[in-house]
């Protein structure tokens, strides 16, 4: 069973909250995302675990009215002092419907590297090729890369927007339900993509979905809400762990389908 | 047959009999117009310019040429400005934190929807007043295409506006999250995204400056002479047509400079017509 102790501290939360004007959301949460693991943040419907997903790259920067306080570090260093377009060239994001751009498929994985200053159409060619492989989707699109993204099936869209932020060359990437919108063949192969990815990244994901939390994460995090609806993060440790020997009596009832 | 089925063929019938209607008198309309203005068509027509006076002699070269420079002038100076109000009001103004820009926006949008239905001839006085009087101007291409700017600004507006909400949140996420920033997003992801229902827009635009008489005919002068700076007055088809018609005996004259503007903006429709099915169709 793996340790969280031996492992080397990605992202991490610190005494984090966020509040939506004065609704307190989140509820001082600290968590520390291991590096070249996957970390799956479950529970119910609205315990926020979207939203801190969204913190370690300031998604959430984008609604009006949001502040927090405490800090989320990448790297040891704060990212709300981070430059927020390095920030996210560092930790990419694959959101839960797959949203390609009406472009073509190779333009939709140049997009990133584009915006941060490849402009070399062979540079570009070799990042696109390479990002795709890695994404296992290259086999299937490589005599079509002038076709519009929007053509794909939705398992093709899901790996063609992770080929997208791969593009980038992230340390992190955080994906929220990826496979939440697809059938369940889809799901397996953006699965068994995930298990090859962690090799060279680290990976948070958000899921609805305990069996895929059970399957493909090596640590979990239960969040929960309180009784003033804030996020809480009441149990986080390695995924057998939290499957099998729950330390907190709310996680076993969440884990066996008592509520949620 | 039951009673319910009356109920149901009688409504049928009426709907049919007014839609039919309508479609009657728009066949009509064009088609009279159609039937007195196309005989008088002819090369000529097209290539000389009005002689002046009561007769009414000559073509309609010079309101043509006219025509065309009002609309390319007005559209410079409407499309850039309605474009631009209307991203900042769809892309940017619902981050800002501050009150009084919130409270700025809300009046903008108020004042937007107000703008688009005031009647032309207001826009007109408004031009008069400034551009042509207190600017110095005088009739000129210049004033009537600045008051035409104001005149179509908001419907620019309000369509551009409509054209970036129908682009997907989750296109602006993507980009975002890839660590471009707001204007990046829109310039790459949104605008070109939107850009068929905006082209609408700006097209719908053209075809009021096409049409509209009482907005030109107090900025624009009455000139049937060609247009050779934008400090020239002029007469566009549309406003050659009220003069024809009310200060000439060349009814007929009228009549076929009518049929050519008809068919002017049916071709626009038509225009508009391929580009809204398209969208329809890459979208559906």
């Amino acid at each position: 069973m793996s340790k969280l102790e031996t492992e080397v501290t990605r992202m991490k939360a610190e005494d984090y909250c966020l509040f939506y004007g004065n609704f307190r959301a989140l509820n001082n949460i600290s968590i520390e995302i291991p590096t070249n693991r996957i970390t799956a943040f479950i529970g119910p419907s609205g315990c926020g675990k979207s939203t801190l997903l969204r913190s370690f790259n300031r998604m959430n920067d984008l609604i009006p009215g949001v502040t927090t306080t405490g800090t989320v570090y990448l790297d040891g260093r704060n990212v709300a002092q981070e430059d927020v377009v390095e920030l996210r060239k560092n930790v990419g994001m694959v959101f839960q419907r797959p949203n390609p751009f009406p472009k073509s498929i190779f333009d939709n994985v140049a997009y990133g590297p584009r915006l941060h200053g490849t402009r070399n159409r062979s540079d570009l060619a070799v990042l696109v090729e390479k990002s795709l492989k890695r994404a296992a989707l290259w086999e299937e699109v490589k005599d079509d890369l002038h076709k519009s993204g929007m053509s794909l099936s939705g398992g093709q869209q899901q790996r063609l927007c992770i080929a997208r932020a791969i593009a980038v060359e992230p340390e992190v990437i955080l994906m929220d339900e990826p496979a939440s919108a697809l059938d369940p063949v889809a799901t397996l192969r953006i699965e068994e993509l995930m298990n090859e990815l962690k090799k060279n990244y680290t990976i948070a994901i958000v899921t609805h979905n305990m069996q895929q939390a059970g399957r493909v994460s090596d640590y979990t995090a239960f969040l929960l809400t309180d009784e003033n609806r804030a996020g809480n993060l009441i149990e986080f440790g390695p995924t057998k762990q939290i499957f099998t020997t729950p330390s907190d009596s709310r996680t076993e009832d969440y884990i066996s389908g008592r509520f949620g | 047959m039951n009673k319910r089925s009356f109920a149901q063929n009688t409504a049928f019938g009426i709907f049919w009999l007014t839609g039919a209607t309508a479609v009657l008198i728009m066949v009509f309309v064009v088609g009279y117009i159609m039937v007195k203005g196309l005989p008088g068509i002819s090369a000529d027509f097209f290539t000389t310019s009005p002689r002046g006076g009561l007769s009414g002699e000559g073509g309609i070269y010079s309101t043509i040429v006219t025509t065309f420079y009002m609309i390319v002038v007005t559209l410079a100076f409407a499309t850039p400005l309605g474009v631009g109000a209307a991203i900042y009001l769809t892309e940017y103004s619902a981050n800002t934190e501050s009150r009084v820009v919130r409270k700025l926006v809300i009046l903008a949008r108020f004042g937007v929807e107000t703008l688009a239905g005031v009647p032309s001839i207001i826009f007109g006085l408004f031009g008069y007043a400034l551009f042509v009087t207190a600017l110095n101007m005088g009739f000129s291409i210049l004033s009537a295409s600045l008051a035409g700017a104001c005149l179509i600004i908001p419907v620019i507006i309000r369509t551009t506006e409509e054209a970036l909400k129908s682009v997907p949140a989750g296109y602006r996420e993507g980009s975002l999250a890839l660590g471009a920033n707001r204007w990046e997003t829109t310039w790459k992801v949104v605008l070109p995204a939107a850009f068929r229902g905006i082209s609408t827009g700006v097209l719908l635009s053209a075809g009021r400056i096409v049409s509209e008489t009482a907005i030109f005919f107090v900025t624009l002068g009455g000139s049937y002479r060609v247009p050779h700076s934008l400090m020239s007055g002029g007469r566009t088809m549309a406003l050659h047509v009220y003069y024809l018609a009310m200060e000439t005996r060349a009814f007929d004259k009228a009549m076929s400079t009518a049929a050519v503007l008809v068919g002017m903006i049916i071709l626009m429709n038509l225009i508009i017509n391929t580009i809204t099915s398209r969208i329809s169709a890459k979208q559906g």
